[in-house]
């Protein structure tokens, strides 16, 4: 996704630079939009089908034990068709094959009101709300700290090696914790799960101002100084704007790292809610189909949010030709 | 686009207008004293501190330019020309000797915003187009927005840049940019516009019509230029007063006052009198060298 959203302005460019040519000949513009088409999607197709195949592949190998075992009758005796027929729609299979994943992803998006926990939207909500949440809370932590840090020597120097440590404390740790100091506040459901996304959000966040912040160069600056620009003033106009094209890529790691950490906070509370909370009674009951829809569930949210950000940042440095 | 500005004011031009007078004076070999000094530099030196040795990157600088003056700065690299502007400009500090901008501290000058200054690159902000560009410095400044825009279509026309003011940096030439940050520059109607060679990076044509749009933009409004440049051509051409100077330890060789008349032309460079001051200043960067 990200790597795609990069290629794009160059793109779009080409292609506007190239459109009065093309537009004499109707034949020639859809033979390109449809070879961009291919250019675009073949490879992602491909390695989607060798993944599928792949992936049933392995159901039928992880699955035929405990299909002999539990579905087949040794004694009767099966034919290999009927084993792989097995494997493909065992209740609890150790791996489901993907049609069955998409089944049950069917039944509970459309079977269910969407109040109903048994939809999966419905934990999407929940999961999605703490993550933007959390992702707001620690894009705008860093946000100030980026600023403090390039602002002030001395904080440059007192923050910066907190931060970077933070990272290396595992978020499984630092969640329970979390959620009990918070919930002895009397803080609980959305606070401390947005609390745990925030703290795996701020850090791209920091790390990426830091640097965008101080990528004006020197006759920029200097430019700034002859106009007697104040230091607010450097910032808002130059500082700020400048550092918006490192924002965006570390807005899209932060806010999947939010998702992380709203779905690992929903793992020690018994949360009866949310994504997390959903593949945990998953894997308690055995009921591997649930956990395989809400791994694709989650996996979905998470593209679209980083979709989502990519669009905006599209949407806010659509006029620098370079970037 | 060339012509933009450029004919329409060369007939127009009005030769009796009473600041031109004014500089013809200045112009004179002996600058009289009735003409204002816009900057003045004394004794001033700047020192880098290495690790082996110091070194003297302007040596015992002394230095008037007169109000309504187009002064140009020429050396070899490292003959601190850059320095000596970037001094008068409040961005270096130096480390003796005394420099007033029109008669305060280059700090107070600065401050007032008696100057404009163009870089070596045009250094657009890319997120803003030509027009907000133009404006920045103004916005800055507190200026109220439709104003600072009338101001800022303003300084484009002068420029010849009519009608690109919703363009991106991105979509104009080097050529183009470059006059973007004059315009800039130019904004918020400094006393003084400094340019550290502004026109280095372009190629020759480009180069030589800029010249000449700046030579007219001088001609009508005599505002104080400071031009740093290594080019004796270009320096003849738009100068009236020519600093040569010299490096290790940077230091003015000779300053020139220009006989060429106010009013020139791109012809005039194939005249002998222009032969004559570009050997002039060919033969004291020599001796400057060897010296």
């Amino acid at each position: 996704m990200g790597i795609m959203a990069e290629a794009e302005p160059p793109r779009s460019a080409a292609a506007r630079v190239a459109a009065p040519e093309i537009g004499a000949n109707g034949g020639e513009f859809s033979r390109l939009a449809v070879a961009k088409f291919v250019y675009t999607w073949l490879p992602v197709g491909v390695v989607l089908l060798f993944v599928l195949v792949a992936w049933y592949v392995a159901a039928w190998v992880l699955n035929a034990p405990g299909a002999i075992e539990r579905v087949l009758d040794a004694e009767v005796g099966y034919t290999w068709q009927e084993l792989f027929m097995a494997t493909m729609g065992m209740e609890r299979p150790l791996i489901p094959a993907p049609h069955q994943v998409l089944l049950d992803l069917f039944e509970s998006l459309t079977g269910w009101p969407l109040d109903s926990p048994r939809n999966l939207l419905f934990h999407v909500a929940v999961t999605g709300q703490s993550t933007l949440i959390g992702f707001a809370m620690g894009t705008v932590l860093g946000l100030v700290l980026s600023v403090l840090i390039v602002h002030s020597r001395t904080l440059d120097k007192a923050l910066l090696p907190w931060i970077v440590a933070s990272q290396t404390v595992p978020v499984l740790a630092i969640a329970p914790i979390v959620l009990v100091l918070l919930g002895s506040l009397g803080f609980s459901g959305v606070a401390p799960k947005a609390v745990i996304a925030m703290y795996l959000c701020f850090f791209p966040v920091t790390v990426a101002m830091v640097q965008g912040l101080r990528s004006p160069q020197t006759i920029e600056t200097e430019m700034m100084h002859t106009y007697a620009a104040s230091r607010w003033q450097a910032l808002w106009l130059l500082r700020l704007p400048a550092a918006l094209p490192f924002l965006f890529p570390a807005l899209r790691v932060g806010v999947a790292a939010g998702l992380v950490g709203a779905m690992v906070a929903e793992l020690p509370t018994g949360a009866q809610a949310g994504l997390g909370a959903k593949l945990l009674t998953g894997s308690y009951y055995g009921q591997t189909v649930q956990i395989w829809s809400a791994l694709v569930m989650s996996a979905l949210l998470g593209l679209t949010l980083t979709g989502a950000v990519a669009a905006v940042q599209r949407l806010v440095l659509r006029h620098r030709g370079g970037l | 686009m060339q012509t933009d500005g450029s004919n329409p004011f060369w007939c127009g031009h009005d030769p009796i207008q009473p600041v031109s007078m004014n500089h013809s004076e200045a112009n004179s070999p002996s600058p009289s004293a009735a003409s204002r000094k816009a900057v003045e530099v004394r004794n001033a030196s700047v020192v880098y501190q290495t690790a082996d040795t110091p070194v003297h990157a302007l040596s015992d600088i002394d230095l008037d330019i007169h109000e309504g003056e187009f002064v140009s700065l020429i050396g070899p690299s490292g003959c601190g020309k850059t320095t000596l502007m970037r001094v008068i400009a409040d961005l270096e500090p130096i480390s003796a000797g005394q420099v007033l901008v029109n008669g305060v501290s280059p700090h107070d000058a600065r401050l007032a915003r008696a100057y404009g200054y163009v870089f070596q690159a045009p250094a657009l902000f890319p997120w803003r187009n030509v027009l907000a560009n133009v404006t920045l410095p103004l916005q800055i400044q507190g200026t109220g927005r439709a104003q600072a825009k009338a101001i800022a279509l303003e300084q484009l026309e002068r420029v010849g840049l009519k009608g690109f003011e919703g363009k991106y940096p991105w979509q104009l030439s080097g050529g183009m940019q470059q006059r973007v940050s004059i315009a800039r520059a130019l904004s918020f109607e400094p006393k003084i516009l400094m340019m550290d060679e502004p026109f280095g990076a372009l190629d020759e044509i480009t180069r030589d019509r800029l010249n000449e749009q700046l030579q007219q933009l001088w001609q009508r409004e005599r505002r104080t230029v400071v031009f740093v440049t290594h080019s004796i051509a270009e320096a003849v051409y738009l100068s009236t007063k020519i600093v040569i100077m010299s490096p290790r330890p940077g230091r003015i060789v000779k300053v020139i006052a220009s006989p060429l008349p106010d009013a020139r032309h791109l012809g005039l460079r194939d005249t002998p009198e222009f032969m004559a001051l570009a050997h002039e200043v060919r033969e004291a960067l020599a001796d400057g060298h060897h010296g």
